[in-house]
């Protein structure tokens, strides 16, 4: 389209309008998790790292660890660690070209989401 | 780049809501507005409609808001028949032909916007320049070296099925324009669509250019900026799969090294 003079034209609506994808959803939730374990990450750190310190330093963490907050923490990691893990594979899976028609990869959707929910319940259970 | 807010001269205002109709069965349609000639930001209008005096597709209700209540509403269509790609627009929140896709497969109120993340020329018509510029980028012809055949270029059956679910793409742009990975990097990623055409000459077994065409592919941010969010497959109007293409063209790359 020829513009003589620059029309500052908008953008359209994108994210405001688009209806959720179930194979969206799961792909971002990926990112999401992969970084958010960066949380859990310092967490389990700075509790190992206190027990070389031992003595108030270990109280202290041991204290924030087991706070609610900190047990939200480690339960939503450990949810992320098994939904990362699960999204991987099937990551893995479309890359080799397979599970790539629309209905079998909306099903390893549901896979990925109903597997990371039991196997965390399940690893809350054993440990 | 990755900005999720809209800028502010494309923020879309509350628009317009035009009289309703007397009728038992009357919808409602919200669609996007934005006239350069106003310099206001986009706004959405309320139309109603009898359904009972309408055809059964989306585009349908448009032409008959067009012609009997709003002569300034502007969209592309030329087809009806989901061949020209022409109407593609967002419709209850998905890419689709506006041709193609029945009133019937909305529920409630009918939302209407341009393909998502485009400039906008006029209401439903996005600038579609540089996507036309990707799809030529990625030489959308046959490319060969070896003299020229006596009557034509002939093609076994068995290779002629390979092109099967790939040359029957439209350019309708839904797919690119579905995909988040495009709208934040359309500059430099060039989207399904495009990408569908590349591995759609490039499994062309009377093409001779497949190397140059994989070279040009060999790029952090053309082809590999697909992340497989697969918006695009379940987009499609004519139920192609782009995922599944660029995902042939990465294990070509790959194997074409190993």
């Amino acid at each position: 389209m020829a513009e003589p003079q620059r029309i500052v034209r908008p953008l359209s609506p994108h994210l405001q309008i688009y209806r959720p994808q179930l194979t969206a959803v799961t792909s971002i939730l990926t990112r999401i998790t992969g970084n958010g374990l960066i949380v859990g990450t310092v967490l389990i750190v700075w509790w190992l790292f206190a027990i070389t310190r031992g003595g108030d330093h270990y109280d202290l963490a041991n204290r924030v660890i087991h706070s609610w907050p900190g047990v939200i923490v480690l339960t939503l990691s450990l949810w992320a660690v098994w939904y990362h893990y699960l999204a991987g594979l099937r990551h893995l899976l479309f890359d080799a070209g397979r599970g790539l028609e629309v209905r079998t990869a909306e099903r390893l959707g549901w896979g990925v989401i109903i597997g990371s929910v039991v196997l965390t319940v399940l690893t809350f259970y054993v440990i | 780049m990755v900005q999720f807010t809209l800028p502010k001269n494309s923020k879309v205002r509350v628009g317009k809501t035009w009289p309703k109709p007397d009728g038992k069965n009357v919808r409602k349609f919200r669609i996007y507005r934005w006239d350069p000639d106003l310099g206001e930001n986009p706004r959405v209008d309320t139309y109603f409609l009898d359904m009972d005096k309408c055809g059964p597709m989306v585009l349908d209700a448009l032409i008959k808001i067009k012609t009997e209540i709003d002569p300034t509403l502007t969209f592309r269509r030329s087809c009806r028949e989901g061949i020209c790609g022409s109407c593609a627009m967002n419709i209850d929140g998905i890419n689709t032909l506006a041709c193609i896709y029945g009133l019937d497969e909305v529920k409630g109120d009918v939302a209407i916007y341009p393909l998502p993340h485009m400039p906008v020329v006029k209401d439903l018509i996005p600038d579609l320049t540089h996507f036309y510029a990707q799809h030529a980028s990625i030489m959308p012809w046959l490319e060969t070296k070896t003299n020229r055949p006596a009557k034509e270029w002939r093609q076994s059956i068995e290779d002629r099925k390979k092109l099967d679910g790939l040359y029957e793409c439209v350019m309708c742009a839904s797919c690119s324009t579905s995909c988040p990975s495009y709208w934040w990097n359309s500059d430099r990623y060039l989207g399904p669509a495009a990408l569908l055409h590349a591995y759609r000459w490039i499994i062309d077994s009377r093409d001779e250019a497949t190397g140059e065409r994989l070279d040009d592919l060999e790029d952090p941010f053309k082809l590999y900026r697909c992340h497989t969010i697969m918006n695009c497959a379940k987009t499609c109007p004519k139920g192609l799969n782009p995922a599944k293409a660029i995902a042939e063209i990465k294990k070509m790359m790959v194997s074409r090294v190993v």
